[in-house]
């Protein structure tokens, strides 16, 4: 409600207000002056400064710590033994150790196949839903629903399709071979379990390449293909020289991330098979996690991590070039 | 007396061609990228041992030279 100027309701509203103006001007001169007070990189500093110290102490303190812990014999579990100073021992034995290097090559064919199998499958779905058919919104939807799953409902439902008797993956094999349904075992057999886990993963994620190869397709402009039109070049040129070209930053970062993302994988495959049978799908973080809590080797863990981890980070370092280059274009 | 046709573009030695960011990125990540081949590759033990060695030192080489000027 506006107040009539000389009304006796203007007066208590103007009262009102300036009593308020008043404890204003009598409380805040301080607080002001010293706000004032202070220059702008301060205040800065004085904004950022939680977040920092939060960082610290969640990022680089356990970073520093475990990489104080892999020159040590520290173990987790015999925390009041006195710590030894070991030097670079971890490192040399993780670095010269058979069984370790074996973890490695689990790791390299999981990650080699699933990123191909997940790149000629994201980019190919992506290519028909750039088609723009009818029904298209529908099917990308479908397409991703996989991706929005947690790595541990995948592996419990993937475990239970996985299953001899009752999995319904066996029964659809059994249907296009002819073989019988129980005949095999996808997580319990040596040669078929690292293709199990493969397939679970390139299930998973393949929408989520689609999704970027998508993008990669949908930033190429139209008069290009206009253009090629124009010269009467066919749809396969087209693809060789324009498409595939123009989406192939999208699709290495794709690659790159996937890469990165199923070097650290553990989380599926520790639901699907626990690494097993025998060591058959023992990727790298799984012996991680065995040497740091079943064993209890806290120092030798903490060195492997620290391997891990430079070799994340240096691969990190070619996803942020190829990153500002997809940006730069 | 022999006059520059072109004297406001100075001639750039090796140094000034090969110590830029671009071509110094490209040789960390390709260090990067063969310890990452090193660590996984199933041939030989002696290449998976000095791994490590080659992945760290691509990716402080990374560190460093993404600092150079352009």
């Amino acid at each position: 409600m506006i107040p009539v100027p000389g009304s006796v309701h203007a007066m208590n509203e103007l009262s009102a207000s300036s009593r308020i103006t008043y404890r204003a001007v009598r409380v805040r001169p301080g607080v002001a002056r010293r706000i004032r007070g202070l220059s702008d990189k301060t205040l800065a500093w004085l904004f950022i400064t939680p977040t920092i110290v939060l960082l610290l102490a969640i990022n680089i303190f356990p970073l520093l710590w475990t990489i104080y812990l892999s020159f040590t014999n520290y173990r987790a579990n015999r925390a009041n033994v006195p710590t030894i100073w070991l030097g670079a021992d971890w490192y040399q034995s993780i670095l010269t150790d058979p069984d370790i290097w074996a973890a490695m090559q689990v790791t390299a064919h999981f990650v080699i196949w699933t990123v191909v199998i997940e790149t000629v499958l994201g980019f190919g779905l992506a290519y028909l839903i750039d088609k723009k058919f009818r029904g298209h919104g529908l099917w990308t939807t479908i397409i991703l629903l996989p991706m929005m799953l947690s790595p541990a409902v995948v592996g419990n439902f993937w475990t239970f399709l996985y299953q001899p008797q009752i999995g319904l993956f066996n029964y659809v094999v059994a249907f296009f071979s002819g073989r019988d349904a129980s005949s095999f075992q996808m997580l319990g057999d040596v040669t078929l379990s690292p293709w199990a886990i493969v397939i679970v993963d390139a299930w998973m994620w393949t929408p989520y390449v689609m999704l970027i190869c998508l993008a990669g397709l949908r930033s190429i402009p139209d008069y290009i293909f206009e253009a090629a039109e124009v010269d009467r070049a066919s749809k396969w040129r087209q693809f060789w020289s324009i498409t595939l070209p123009m989406a192939l930053p999208f699709i290495m970062l794709a690659v790159l991330f996937r890469g990165i993302e199923n070097f650290k994988m553990f989380d599926m495959v520790n639901l699907l098979t626990g690494g097993g049978p025998g060591s058959t799908t023992e990727v790298a973080s799984i012996t991680l996690k065995r040497a740091a809590f079943e064993s209890w080797r806290t120092g030798y863990s903490s060195a492997f991590a620290i391997i891990l981890f430079v070799t994340v980070f240096g691969l990190a370092n070619i996803y942020v070039k190829a990153l500002n280059k997809v940006k730069s274009r | 007396m022999i006059v520059d046709a072109n004297p406001s573009i100075a001639r750039r030695g090796f140094s000034d061609r090969v110590l830029r960011r671009g071509p110094l990125e490209a040789l960390a990540t390709t260090i990067i990228a063969a310890g990452v081949v090193m660590l996984m590759q199933p041939f030989s033990l002696t290449l998976y041992s000095w791994s490590f060695a080659t992945t760290l030192f691509g990716t402080v080489m990374f560190t460093i030279v993404s600092k150079v000027r352009e």
